[in-house]
């Protein structure tokens, strides 16, 4: 099935296969491997992208119910050569070992700044539920999302 | 991993999903997918044929039909949880959809598709009954609409039959000095409820209980409500002795599930204790 995609800005339109996933096609069709594959089975969120703005698991969601979306990966994050604050946020707070879960984290932080700028600690640990670290127990993650969080509150 | 191989339909009308239903009987209707594709994944689920009906525009959306309030079936968590009609006058579903999964999943996974799929550790069934919902069904011979007390059947079985689509779910409006609470004891890697249990409970101008409604999900094979403790509370002062007594009965007639994680002796022990905890919560909020 064709399908229409604008991913990081960029318009793609490809042919696939039905059960092609939407994180193999990121990967693999478009060679954006920003976008990790964790656990593929819905519960690491290392896949996450922003779908429409929104936060979802890439490898429980087929290319084809994307056809039409805004996709925005990892590598679509940073503006003219800056990271965006919450890339910023994990750079200055040490809110990474491996990596391995960090672009999902991080765009899962993306869309919940979106929609609570101001978050408690609660708040934050609750938003980053679906997304497991092996490495840093949690605690320079949230540092990094209190980061950004202050960072894009002052509009700098 | 990789699904076996299946013929994607997309519809663009309830009448074009249900053409689609009928000419491949083994086809899975596809929402949010959040259940059914890591069971096809898995190869748990390997239908012939997926119908996308997440586009339908008459599926989904949120609407105020007078004394009651009705939510398409394709609606997203998120969006009912941002919603500020269903946080006002039905506060006990972003409660709940508060703790169904995670962000990500609660900005796929539809109100409908839970509720279809009938999970028996799902926490909305027991929310629907508990607010006394009921679910709108369209197929080849029409519609017909089903009281959320017979919707759910057995594990994983509803009410609805191969060739129905669930279009929309209708919930009463509370009247005064109603208050409402969705208590869950969480697997702490999955989430998903062990016990979790609903409660809507209104007081009369005296203070005593003048209606109530408990639903159970997790405990058992499928979601169910809990009459017996209902029964006991209505017309009695909402006292914690009480609700103690009636939260007694909660496990009373049930059949518990018992797994690795939890025996069904201890499903019945977490059943009474939530019971009270959704029914004492509740009591406060009708109280204001």
């Amino acid at each position: 099935m064709q399908i229409t995609v604008t991913v990081n800005g960029v318009t793609y339109t490809h042919d696939v296969e039905p059960r092609l996933l939407l994180v193999h096609y990121l990967r693999d069709v478009l060679n954006l491997t920003g976008t990790h594959i964790g656990c593929d089975t819905s519960q690491c969120g290392a896949c996450t992208v922003l779908l429409n703005g929104k936060a979802v698991k890439s490898c429980t969601l087929f290319a084809v119910q994307a056809d039409g979306a805004e996709i925005t990966t990892i590598e679509g994050l940073a503006r003219d050569g800056q990271l965006h604050p919450v890339q910023e946020g994990f750079w200055e707070k040490h809110g990474l070992q491996c990596g391995y879960c960090t672009p999902g984290m991080i765009m899962t932080a993306v869309d919940f700044l979106q929609r609570n700028p101001n978050p408690t600690e609660e708040e934050i640990r609750h938003a980053i539920e679906g997304n497991l670290c092996r490495c840093t127990g949690y605690q320079n993650i949230v540092r990094a999302i209190q980061y950004a969080a202050e960072k894009m509150r002052s509009g700098s | 991993m990789y699904p076996s191989t299946f013929t994607y339909y997309r519809a663009g009308s309830v009448q074009e999903a249900l053409k689609l239903l009928v000419e491949n009987p083994d086809a899975k209707l596809l929402a949010g997918g959040h259940s059914l594709i890591p069971a096809m994944k898995l190869r748990l689920a390997s239908p012939s044929a997926l119908i996308d009906i997440s586009r339908v525009p008459e599926l989904a959306g949120i609407r105020d039909a007078g004394d009651r309030i009705v939510i398409g079936a394709t609606t997203r968590y998120d969006d009912i949880q941002r919603s500020e009609l269903v946080r006002q006058v039905l506060p006990i579903l972003p409660e709940a959809i508060d703790v169904i999964g995670d962000l990500q999943v609660r900005n796929m996974g539809t109100i409908g598709g839970s509720l279809a799929h009938a999970d028996p550790a799902a926490d909305l069934p027991a929310v629907v009954l508990a607010l006394g919902a009921e679910l709108k069904a369209v197929g080849p011979d029409g519609e017909r609409t089903i009281p959320a007390d017979q919707f759910f059947v057995d594990l994983f079985t509803t009410a609805l039959q191969p060739n129905e689509i669930l279009t929309e779910i209708s919930f009463p409006k509370p009247p005064a000095r109603t208050g409402m609470s969705y208590q869950k004891f969480a697997n702490p890697a999955s989430g998903y409820a062990v016990v979790g249990a609903a409660a809507v409970v209104t007081l009369g101008e005296d203070g005593k209980v003048a209606a109530v409604r408990v639903g159970v999900t997790g405990a058992g094979p499928y979601a169910v409500r809990r009459q017996n403790v209902e029964q006991a509370l209505v017309g009695q002062e909402p006292t914690a002795a009480a609700i103690e007594a009636a939260s007694q009965l909660a496990s009373e007639g049930m059949t518990f599930n018992s797994d690795i994680f939890a025996s069904d002796e201890y499903r019945a022990h977490l059943t009474r204790v939530f019971v009270k905890r959704a029914l004492t919560r509740a009591v406060e909020r009708a109280r204001g």
